[in-house]
């Protein structure tokens, strides 16, 4: 009798011990979401400061002079060279002796396994979220000018590469920084490479990680119910810690060729959702020419539509950044110039075509509330009420979910393969800071890739909020220094670029197909 | 004007038997070159990761300089000390592509190849390297068996 009551109260003990685990585990989460935002919040209010005497941050105006100056400077070179840069990525100027290398599309698909991911779905339902429609123009605006700035980053990442002798490249802004100026006579290149060095590694924590997770942790527990976010946090970690410290590498190389089949199927059914919606798509567009010039009523207005489209827009493709320029820097060439007219597709491909897809979906869905009587958002808190209240990574997977029924779950899956694709890269470009900071060496590259996993567990454990704030925060400050030495280099850039379409031009530089 | 024969190895026992077969060909004709061609499948247009990327210039040399060693120099060697007139070269790319090419521009007679051991689903799919090479190679094929 006395084992009987004993198997009997068995369930009821662990239903105890469950619920005070998860009690002990959601309070573990707030903790770290409390300590995350309090240690980072100073860092996020000196990048998102005003401008005086307005609402508008200095720094989203920093990226819109930068990518328009280099539009400009170049004469547009992202509109007159598409066709060119196509021909480069078809391999029509590779040189097949050259076969085995890295090609132009390799450069390419490989950036944009960087670039593409949770910023094209979750960061875009924030802009959405909280910029409405608006945000999309801006957003494409953003896309189109930043082609320029990630010309001139990736020619740059190209030209002042380190090869060493055993054949492996290292390249990008810490590199042709500091090469560049001190072949201009330049002071201060080797600061601001190192400046650059360190905002990268922030920016490998941020947004190449914390903000990966955080999303990938938000869209498994909005399909398979809620769950503290640590788990997630601890399970994509050692994941990632097989790849990047047990040198597992078939993980990387299958998500690598998975990631692209993702993208295409996201794409494909968001055209789907537009086809079946087709009668909707002149008013949704009306929505984001109209909600761009007044905004709609979101908070701020135009100039809040505008600051959401350039900060998401940004956050994604990265142009200006300089990440793209550590992975473009691979590519085997001896005219740094195809390299970045290759590289202006991607802002292309990652803003005006992914990232529009899921802006039109969640405008087309009505996913975003609006007041029947004015025509007007409704807002609560300074965000746009949804449908179902959902913000992030669940705006985007409510929005295809209610066109159709099972593909939130493919989200999940598409979610966690773009996240983990995102993590791998920028662990990447976060070591290659690291190392460039603190020399090549086991214990110094171990010591990196553990904090890496670390932050993993981090960004899936705390709010929203306080992780994208910290991720912008961070990315933004590699924009900063790295726009700050495309200035003083972009003549080198010009000289390269006149040099290598006159030759085009002139017929020295032939086709081989 | 000596002829060419350009034979394709894989380093398989069949790859072998592809070269003992040409220098029978060989020797048959008489004045005559040949060609041995290892080639290693790569496409540029498949999805790397970036420390692939980084280290990519390094991976080719190292499979160039082991192909080199394991299956063109010997070949050569063999080749050369029993008489013939021979070259190799390694190569990256499509097989099939790759033959052809070397065929047309060293003028050859024809190409000699084992016949693929390849199975499986691609192979099922896209067809062997073998039955490529002959449906679209420019010059005569010769498969052993």
């Amino acid at each position: 009798m006395n084992r009987l009551r004993y198997w009997a109260a068995m369930p009821a003990m662990l239903l105890m011990l469950l619920q005070t685990s998860l009690a002990h585990a959601e309070s573990l989460d707030q903790k770290v979401n409390a300590i995350f935002a309090s240690s980072t919040g100073w860092f996020v209010n000196l990048i998102f400061a005003p401008l005086p005497g307005t609402s508008f941050p200095w720094i989203v105006l920093w990226l819109v002079v930068g990518a328009s100056v280099f539009t400009l400077y170049f004469g547009f070179v992202q509109f007159r060279a598409v066709r060119h840069s196509i021909s480069l990525v078809k391999g029509d100027y590779s040189d097949p002796k050259d076969a085995g290398e890295v090609s132009h599309f390799q450069a390419l698909t490989t950036a944009l396994s960087g670039t593409v991911g949770l910023g094209n779905i979750a960061g875009v339902a924030v802009a959405v979220g909280i910029g409405g429609a608006g945000a999309t123009f801006w957003m494409i605006l953003a896309g189109l000018l930043g082609m320029a700035s990630k010309f001139t980053e990736c020619t740059l990442g190209v030209k002042y590469r380190n090869e060493y002798k055993d054949g492996t490249v290292s390249g990008g802004p810490m590199y042709y920084i500091s090469k560049g100026f001190a072949e201009r006579g330049l002071p201060g290149g080797k600061f601001l490479a190192a400046l650059f060095a360190v905002f990268c590694i922030l920016g490998a924590f941020g947004g190449g990680n914390m903000f990966q997770s955080n999303q990938a942790h938000a869209q498994i527990s909005s399909v398979m119910g809620s769950y503290p976010g640590w788990i997630t946090g601890v399970i994509f970690a050692l994941i990632v810690f097989m790849v990047i410290v047990g040198g597992i590498k078939s993980i990387a190389r299958v998500t690598e060729k998975v990631v692209p089949l993702m993208a295409f199927l996201y794409v494909g059914a968001a055209l789907v959702i537009l086809i079946i919606n087709a009668d909707k798509i002149f008013w949704a567009f009306g929505q984001i020419f109209e909600g761009a010039f007044t905004g709609l009523g979101v908070a701020g207005g135009l100039v809040g539509a505008l600051i959401q489209g350039f900060k998401r827009a940004a956050f994604s493709n990265e142009a200006g950044v300089g990440s793209a320029a550590i992975a473009h820097s691979a590519v085997k060439t001896n005219e740094p110039v195809t390299e970045g007219l290759v590289s202006l597709l991607e802002p292309f491909i990652d803003t005006v075509v992914i990232c529009t897809m899921t802006a039109l979906v969640i405008i087309i869905t009505g996913q975003l509330l609006v007041d029947a009587n004015t025509g007007l958002y409704v807002i609560e808190a300074g965000r746009i009420v949804t449908a179902d209240g959902s913000s992030g990574v669940a705006l985007t997977s409510a929005a295809f979910g209610s066109a159709i029924s099972w593909f939130p779950y493919l989200l999940v899956v598409a979610v966690i393969l773009f996240a983990f694709s995102t993590m791998i890269s920028w662990s990447y470009y976060g070591l290659k800071a690291w190392t460039y900071l603190f020399g090549e060496g086991k214990n110094a590259e171990l010591a990196f890739k553990l904090l890496f996993c670390g932050f993993v567990v981090v960004g899936a454990a705390a709010d929203l909020g306080p992780v994208i704030d910290f991720s912008d925060a961070a990315i933004f400050a590699m924009a900063v220094v790295n726009i700050t030495g495309l200035y003083f280099l972009m003549p080198i850039v010009k000289r390269e670029m006149n040099s290598y379409f006159k030759r085009l031009k002139s017929g020295e530089i032939k086709k081989f197909k | 004007m000596s002829n060419t024969l350009v034979v394709g190895l894989d380093g398989s026992p069949a790859g072998e038997r592809a070269l003992a077969y040409t220098k029978r060909l060989a020797g048959l004709i008489g004045d005559c070159k040949i060609e041995v061609v290892f080639v290693i499948e790569w496409s540029p247009y498949s999805f790397q990761t970036p420390e692939e990327n980084a280290s990519r210039q390094k991976a080719r040399s190292a499979a160039i300089k082991a192909a080199n060693e394991r299956i063109i120099d010997p070949a050569i060697n063999a080749l050369t000390s029993e008489g013939f007139q021979a070259e190799g070269r390694v190569l990256h790319g499509k097989v099939a592509h790759l033959l052809n090419s070397v065929a047309l521009e060293t003028n050859a007679e024809q190409i000699i190849v084992a016949r693929s051991t390849e199975s499986g689903l691609s192979a099922r799919v896209f067809g062997s390297v073998t039955a490529n090479l002959v449906m679209s190679s420019t010059v005569p094929v010769t498969v052993v068996n």
